[in-house]
This record gives structure tokens, C-alpha cells and sequence, in this order.
């Protein structure tokens, strides 16, 4: 298949020349990591109060009896991050459609959508899950939820439907003008436009922007805890009310970062090499 | 080959632009266009950048809203306000100085897209009817590639096949070889020629004037929104009878495109 080619010596130079180069980059990236990272593993188990911290944080025994605990509550944690998620991604759509949506038929829903985005973007996260966990069931309401867990899972929902949505529009409004045109031209209606040709576009394109916020709701699920809920971090609270240990904290954080530095990865990738971490 | 169909030949003109006019803003870019196209003619749109062929292209797809004037298609008042533009679109291909493909999407995917969408073609049928088209353009073998991995050349013929599958009354061509590198605007216009063959009723915006000599039936010089000249091809490219065409092809002349 492939000529033969006939590979100068000026080549074979430059190519061993190059080999060279690259082994030396990996030889001072090593130094260096060891150098860092030792320096500061040596500045922690050096400080005075490590003995203390060791106990108090990283209790071996400590760690093996709450995380079977910890490890139940944050199933919990998983799934209603996954449920709040699919939601959001709906939601989030029917916002930013509304908000990027020129037929005038839409504009009460359109001035509608811009509140929302307003709102729920605008207030804390933290305290639409108190607004919404507390208030939703004090009005009494028949047929209103009162699960801490749903109203909960309600309120991480409206706030990144309220982001993701955003993210939605600026992709929306990243595909160019004349894509629109071209699919007007052969024949297509605004809707088959956006169905067909605009919006694979854009997703395609916040694919990352989208994964990031992926991962800020999977922290953030956290919050339902305060509502009540026996998830990962509440489990952690409690052992550690009981046992004056933080180690159950930890436990819960490296759950956490089981999900989150996965899906940050995935995020990399999508952004491109130069994000990467190889 | 000029005047090889004269104007208002049997069954009357296919496309018939009436005094419209077009402003963006403050900017008046069509002053009263006059102009009709018989079928199976080929009219190329001369003038410099501005002079509002583009626009005027736009107009008549109704990718724009004309200010004032008809724009009529087989007779029937396509700009009337109550006439569904997708409707109209649908009997029209207009290809775009800039390709203007589907990035997401193959080249046989840009094809049938508007065939299965807008027309209702099945999905075999559009397929087949779109390899075709693909190789009837040269494409044959390029049907699964993106347009990134075209050369501009390749995606403008694939966007010529886009805008010819559904087999419109008239095609509108926005100078689409503009944004090609020289040595690929030969291939872009075999293909526009051999619609010509076919006896495609087009409206040609170029600024390739032996091509317009080689494929128009009939020229329309356009000067700041108006038409200035329009004449059989080799009379106006030829002898010009207005200054305003003279000193215009004077100029492309002395930059060696003429």
C-alpha cells in the first residue's frame, strides 16, 4: 500500500532530535511532580497537629463503620441526581426554546420564561431548597408533595433548569445565521429548522458547558440534606455527632469525588487535548 | 447560444420580480427591481458588491421581506402576506455564496434532508434519488463525508445538488464561486452548465463574466438598486450601452477578471 520512500539521514536526525526532546520533558515533568507533591505531603505530616488531624480525620476503624452508612445514603444521592438531571435537561430546553422563540403567540410564555430564568438563576441554591423544602408543605396544600427528598430534588431542579438553560440559548444562538436560511431554503419550516439543524448543532457544541453543570448539580445534591433526608452527607453529620470524628466526612467526600472527577474527565476530553490530563 | 430563448416564450415568464424594493433601515439596497425570467432561461445578475443581487435573491426565496412590488412564481403573488413562504421555498433552490451546508450532517444527509422533511420523499427514495444526485455532480464516493472534509469546491456542488433535488421551478444562484480558491471554480460551474443543459430557468448572481457570456441567455447589470442594463448576453458584456455597465466591466477588465 505504502511507497517506499527513501527517509534521509537529515530526517532520522531531526526525528531522534525530537525523541530526545520529548524524554527530556517527561524527565523534568516527573522531577518536578515529585518535588511538589512530596514537599507538600511532607508540609502536612511535619505540622504539629497532624497526630491530632490523623485521628480525628483519617480513623481507620473510624472510616470501615460509617462507610457502609454513608455509602446507603448516598445511593440516595445518585438517584436523585440522575432524576434531577434528566428533568433539568427537559426543562431547560423548554426555557431556552421560549427565550430564543421570535412567534409573537409565544410571548406571554416568553416574558414567563425570562422570570424564570431571572428568579431561579438569582437566588441562592441553598436557599430556594429551604424556601421550597419548609414552605411548599406549609401551605397545606392536598396534592402538594411533602417528601423532603421530592421538594428537595424540586428545588435543585428549578435552579439548574434555570442555568442549563441558559447554556442551551447561548448554544442556540451560536450557530450561524446562515444555517437557518439554508434549511429555510430547502424547504424546511422554522420548527424542522430548529429540530433538524440548529439544535444538534447546538448541543453539540455545550456538550462541555452542559457536563460541567452535570457536575455542580452532583455536589449540590448535597444540599437536600438539610431538609432532613438521610443521604450521604447527613449520614456523615450524624455518625459524626455521635463519635466527635470528622473521618465519616471524608468518607462521604471520596464518594463524591468517585462521580465527580469521572464525569470532570469526560469534561476534558469534550474541551478538547489541551484540557486533558494525560 | 445568446438570446437563445426569447422572453415571454410559451406559457409566459416562470419568475416576474415588479418594482420591488428593499431597505435595510436607512439603507435602500433595491429601488424598484423590473425583471422576468422565462423558462428554461438563465439570467446572470451583474453589478458590483452592494448593488443588491444578493438581496434580491433573498427577496425572491423570501429569506427577506420586500418593502414594496411583487415577486411572482408561475403566475401566483408569492410576497402576497397571506402565502405560506415555506410553501413557496419549497418550489425554489437557492444556493449560498458561502455553501452554507449542514456541518452535523453528510453530504447525501444535506441532500435528502429537505426531500424527506420538507417534501415527504421516503427515506430510500430521497437516498437513492440523492447518490444520484451526488454523482451526477462528481460526488460519487463522497456521500458519507462531512463537509469539513470537502474542498470548497466539492461542498458547493454538494450544496447545488442540495437546492436541485427537489427539482425547483428556478434556481437561485448567489455568486457561488466567490469564496472558492481558483483553481476549483472550473468544477463549481460545470455543474451550474450542465443544469443549463437541462434547461433550469436560473437567476444567476456571478461575478464570472466570461461565464455569465458562456451560460446566461440574458444579462441584468444591477447598479445601486436598480437595473441599469439588460440585454442578451454578448450585447451587454460585449457593447454595453450604458455608461454606468462600461465603466463597470472596464474595472473587472483592468483587474484581470474580465
Amino acid at each position: 500500500m505504502t511507497p517506499t520512500v527513501v527517509i534521509s539521514d537529515r530526517r532520522l536526525e531531526r526525528e531522534a532530535a525530537k525523541r530526545r526532546r520529548a524524554r527530556r520533558g517527561q524527565a523534568i515533568a516527573a522531577t518536578s511532580t515529585v518535588l511538589v507533591i512530596g514537599g507538600l505531603v511532607a508540609l502536612v505530616l511535619t505540622s504539629p497537629g497532624w497526630p491530632t488531624v490523623r485521628e480525628t480525620f483519617f480513623s481507620w476503624s473510624v472510616f470501615k463503620d460509617a462507610f457502609p452508612e454513608v455509602a446507603e445514603g448516598f445511593w440516595l444521592d445518585v438517584k436523585l441526581f440522575v432524576i434531577v438531571e434528566a428533568a433539568v435537561l427537559v426543562v431547560g430546553l423548554a426555557i431556552a426554546l421560549l427565550r430564543t422563540s421570535r412567534s409573537p403567540a409565544f410571548f406571554p410564555l416568553r416574558l414567563l420564561a425570562t422570570v424564570f430564568v431571572d428568579l431561579f438563576r438569582g437566588i441562592p441554591t441553598i436557599l430556594l431548597v429551604y424556601l421550597i423544602g419548609f414552605g411548599v408543605p406549609a401551605l397545606m396544600l392536598s396534592g402538594m408533595p411533602t417528601d423532603p427528598v421530592v421538594l428537595g430534588g424540586i428545588a435543585l431542579g428549578l435552579s439548574y433548569s434555570a442555568y442549563v438553560a441558559e447554556v442551551y440559548r447561548a448554544g442556540i444562538r451560536s450557530v450561524h445565521r446562515g444555517q437557518r436560511d439554508a434549511a429555510l431554503a430547502v424547504g424546511l419550516t422554522e420548527g424542522q429548522a430548529l429540530r433538524h439543524v440548529i439544535l444538534p448543532q447546538a448541543v453539540r457544541r455545550i456538550a462541555a458547558p452542559l457536563l460541567n453543570d452535570f457536575v455542580a448539580l452532583q455536589k449540590d445534591v448535597a444540599l437536600v440534606s438539610i431538609l432532613g433526608p438521610l443521604e450521604a452527607f447527613r449520614f456523615a453529620q450524624i455518625i459524626q455527632g455521635a463519635t466527635f470524628n470528622f473521618t465519616p466526612l471524608i468518607a462521604a467526600a471520596l464518594l463524591y469525588l468517585a462521580v465527580t472527577v469521572p464525569l470532570a474527565r469526560v469534561v476534558d476530553r469534550m474541551g478538547g487535548p489541551e484540557g486533558s490530563v494525560r | 447560444m445568446s438570446a437563445a430563448v426569447e422572453p415571454g416564450a410559451p406559457g409566459g415568464p416562470v419568475l416576474e420580480v415588479r418594482e420591488v424594493t428593499k431597505a435595510f433601515g436607512e439603507r435602500e439596497v433595491l429601488r424598484g427591481i423590473d425583471l422576468s425570467v422565462a423558462e428554461h432561461e438563465a439570467i446572470a445578475l451583474i453589478g458590483a458588491s452592494g448593488s443588491g443581487k444578493s438581496t434580491l435573491l433573498r427577496c425572491i426565496d423570501l429569506l427577506e421581506e420586500i418593502d414594496d412590488g411583487d415577486v411572482l412564481l408561475d403566475g401566483e403573488t408569492i410576497t402576497d402576506p397571506a402565502v405560506p413562504p415555506v410553501a413557496v421555498r419549497r418550489r425554489l433552490g437557492l444556493v449560498f455564496q458561502a455553501y452554507n451546508l449542514f456541518p452535523h450532517l453528510t453530504a447525501l444527509q444535506n441532500v435528502v434532508l429537505g426531500e424527506r422533511r420538507a417534501h415527504g420523499a421516503s427515506r430510500a427514495e430521497a437516498e437513492a434519488h440523492g447518490r444520484e444526485l451526488l454523482a451526477r455532480f462528481g460526488l460519487a464516493g463522497r456521500e458519507n463525508d462531512r463537509p469539513d472534509g470537502l474542498s470548497g469546491g466539492q461542498q458547493q456542488r454538494v450544496a447545488i445538488a442540495r437546492a436541485f433535488a427537489a427539482r425547483p421551478r428556478v434556481m437561485l444562484l448567489d455568486e457561488v464561486t466567490s469564496a472558492l480558491d481558483p483553481e476549483l471554480v472550473g468544477e463549481v460551474l460545470a455543474a451550474v452548465r450542465d443544469l443549463k443543459e437541462e434547461g433550469m430557468t436560473m437567476l444567476i448572481a456571478t461575478h464570472e463574466m466570461s461565464f455569465a457570456r458562456e451560460v446566461a441567455d440574458r444579462v441584468a447589470f444591477l447598479d445601486e438598486g436598480r437595473i441599469a442594463e439588460l440585454g442578451a448576453a454578448e450585447q451587454v458584456l460585449s457593447e454595453p450601452r450604458n455608461p454606468a455597465t462600461h465603466r463597470f466591466l472596464a474595472r473587472l477588465l483592468q483587474a484581470g477578471r474580465g
